[in-house]
């Protein structure tokens, strides 16, 4: 139960990352890496400034304007100095590499003793409930304060999902939309379209930093490698969200990437858990984002088959 | 109104691609007018409506819109005074946003985009009132997806919407060459309509002489990327595809002329 409730957290987290993705994979159409460095410089700069005892609420705050800027700056290579999409992105995300190991001063920031928005919502947990050590689930007994954790964090979620759902049905967030839907139509409706990508960029990313405090927090820690593999894991949320809830409308996408990046936590517990070699992770979640991206076009081509 | 003067622009400059699409082209155009542009491919044509679009931004040369220099401002600025339709269909709407949401889009053109609601309920009336007009029925669709229309239907819907906020110059770049005749027909009869209604001045690129014909109070004839006739007035009204065509002929045969003159001149004094 613990395992489940644990994934259930960690993919709720995850799942700021998965609509960072979305916003820049699907709105944009821009294979963003810089993902990779920007979800370690929200954990580097939450863990940091927890540890130097500054309020979690500001860290976590902070580190949304770290990968907010980190992503602007992808964002004016790509669009003011022409730099090909995927090259700014990588850029970025080395550069970020020696600014973490700044940030935090070395490789490993642990913050088992420090206050966090974790300890905030577990002390929330005891004064409701003083009494209460666990809770008992179909017969399954849970800790309490995991599920204060988990409630917490679902509510924070839903709350920056909603916010982003809102946001993209505004004026501003429309022309985005539009900027990567078809560029040419809305620069002849009046648009900077530069500043929609790099706007959109710094927007994904600074969602993408906030997942990474939110999982240095929970983790109780923050590593310089904790990036790696991440472009590939929310790209796989998006499209289970997609495949979840077949591409519809905005609310719809965003609730699938939530879904998705839950869901996509909890098959890498249970593979896990079956006896799976963690150091294959990488490579299973690379082939199922493979098999992901192919499976359309196969499907295109039975049913072609079939009509002949 | 419109002042273009003496521009240039070369693309691909010192390569074996280099294309020399405009060479000097000036003229004026009057406020209220509806001016056709003809000529042969690759005359430049469309390079003269793109560089007034801002597509690119001439090599040398000005022009001024409503006494405004726009000739170094980025296209989406120049985008606040001009509507554009442009040939393919597909360009001018977004596909995977729905009608109202493209609508609403155009409807802001020009505008600083703020965090106010995007469709608030008051403007769908507003919408569909504009929209019935079209006679496509689309007016009852507005939440379908722009992606789901035909090709004609996307461009009347453009055509709409670049004049959506009246604009001080109206472009339009062969906008029903890729269109099937009768959709093609029916688009003709909506810009007549739209700039009639709104007085628009308009510039129109089109490969069809029955249209240049028929349509606009003045016809720029261009070719190797300069302005080789222009008839306004009643020299415009008494023309005739005929006459047009054998216009094309005159400069196709001027053009055989260079080439062998330039051939007996070789054999003769080299």
């Amino acid at each position: 139960m613990t395992l489940l409730i644990g994934s259930i957290t960690i993919g709720l987290i995850l799942s700021l990352l998965a609509i960072g993705s979305f916003i820049s994979f699907r709105i944009f159409k821009f294979p963003d890496l810089t993902t990779e460095g920007s979800i370690t410089l929200g954990a580097a700069i939450a863990a940091s400034l927890i540890m130097y005892n500054v309020h979690p609420l500001i860290a976590t705050i902070l580190a949304f304007v770290g990968g907010f800027l980190a992503g602007g700056i992808t964002g004016l290579l790509h669009t003011k100095f022409k730099i090909n999409g995927l090259l700014a992105g990588i850029l970025v995300m080395t550069a970020l590499y020696s600014v973490n190991l700044h940030v935090m001063g070395r490789s490993n920031v642990p913050l088992l003793s420090d206050i966090t928005l974790i300890t905030y919502f577990e002390q929330f947990a005891d004064f409701i409930t003083p009494n209460i050590e666990s809770i008992n689930i179909l017969g399954w007994t849970a800790s309490e304060k995991d599920i204060y954790v988990l409630l917490f964090i679902l509510i924070t979620i839903i709350l920056i999902s909603i916010i982003i759902y809102l946001f993209f049905k505004t004026n501003l967030g429309t022309a985005m939309r539009a900027t990567g839907d078809n560029q040419q139509m809305i620069k002849a409706l009046g648009v900077n379209t530069n500043l929609m990508i790099t706007l959109g960029l710094a927007i994904s990313n600074g969602l993408i930093a906030l997942s990474g405090a939110f999982l240095a927090q929970y983790q109780g820690f923050a590593d310089v490698q904790m990036g790696i593999g991440m472009v590939v894991w929310g790209l796989a949320s998006v499209i289970i969200g997609e495949a979840l809830l077949s591409k519809k409308s905005l609310g719809l996408l965003i609730t699938g990437a939530i879904m998705g990046s839950i869901l996509f936590r909890l098959l890498v517990a249970i593979a896990l858990r079956w006896g799976m070699n963690p150091n294959d992770l990488k490579i299973i979640t690379a082939l199922f984002v493979f098999i992901a991206l192919i499976m359309p076009g196969i499907l295109n081509k039975f049913k072609r088959k079939e009509i002949c | 109104m419109l002042k273009i003067t003496n521009i240039y622009k070369t693309f691909n400059p010192g390569t074996a691609n280099q294309v020399k699409a405009l060479q000097g082209v000036s003229c004026e155009v009057e406020e209220g007018s509806f001016v056709v542009i003809v000529g042969t491919n690759g005359s430049g044509k469309s390079s003269l409506l793109n560089a007034v679009a801002g597509t690119f931004i001439p090599d040398l040369g000005k022009i001024i819109l409503d006494g405004m220099d726009i000739t170094k401002f980025p296209e989406y600025k120049r985008a606040k005074y001009l509507g554009r339709v442009f040939q393919n269909p597909f360009t001018g709407t977004a596909p995977d946003m729905t009608i109202a949401e493209n609508l609403t889009l155009a409807s802001k053109r020009g505008q600083a985009r703020g965090l106010g609601w995007a469709i608030p309920k008051s403007v769908l009336k507003e919408f569909q009132k504009r929209v019935k007009p079209l006679n496509m029925k689309l007016e009852d669709r507005l939440e379908n997806p722009m992606g789901k229309l035909s090709g004609g239907q996307r461009q009347a819907l453009t055509l709409l919407m670049a004049s959506w906020q009246k604009p001080k110059l109206l472009l339009l770049d062969e906008h029903t060459a890729a269109l099937d005749p009768k959709t093609a027909n029916k688009v003709i009869q909506l810009t007549e309509e739209v700039v009639e209604n709104d007085n628009l001045t308009t510039l129109m690129v089109t490969h069809s002489m029955q249209q240049a014909v028929n349509m606009g109070n003045r016809i720029l004839m261009m070719h190797n990327g300069k302005i080789v006739y222009d008839f306004e007035g009643d020299d415009k009204k008494r023309l005739k595809v005929n006459d047009l065509l054998s216009l094309f002929d005159e400069i196709r045969r001027k053009e055989q002329i260079d080439v062998s003159t330039a051939e007996m001149l070789e054999k003769n004094y080299i």
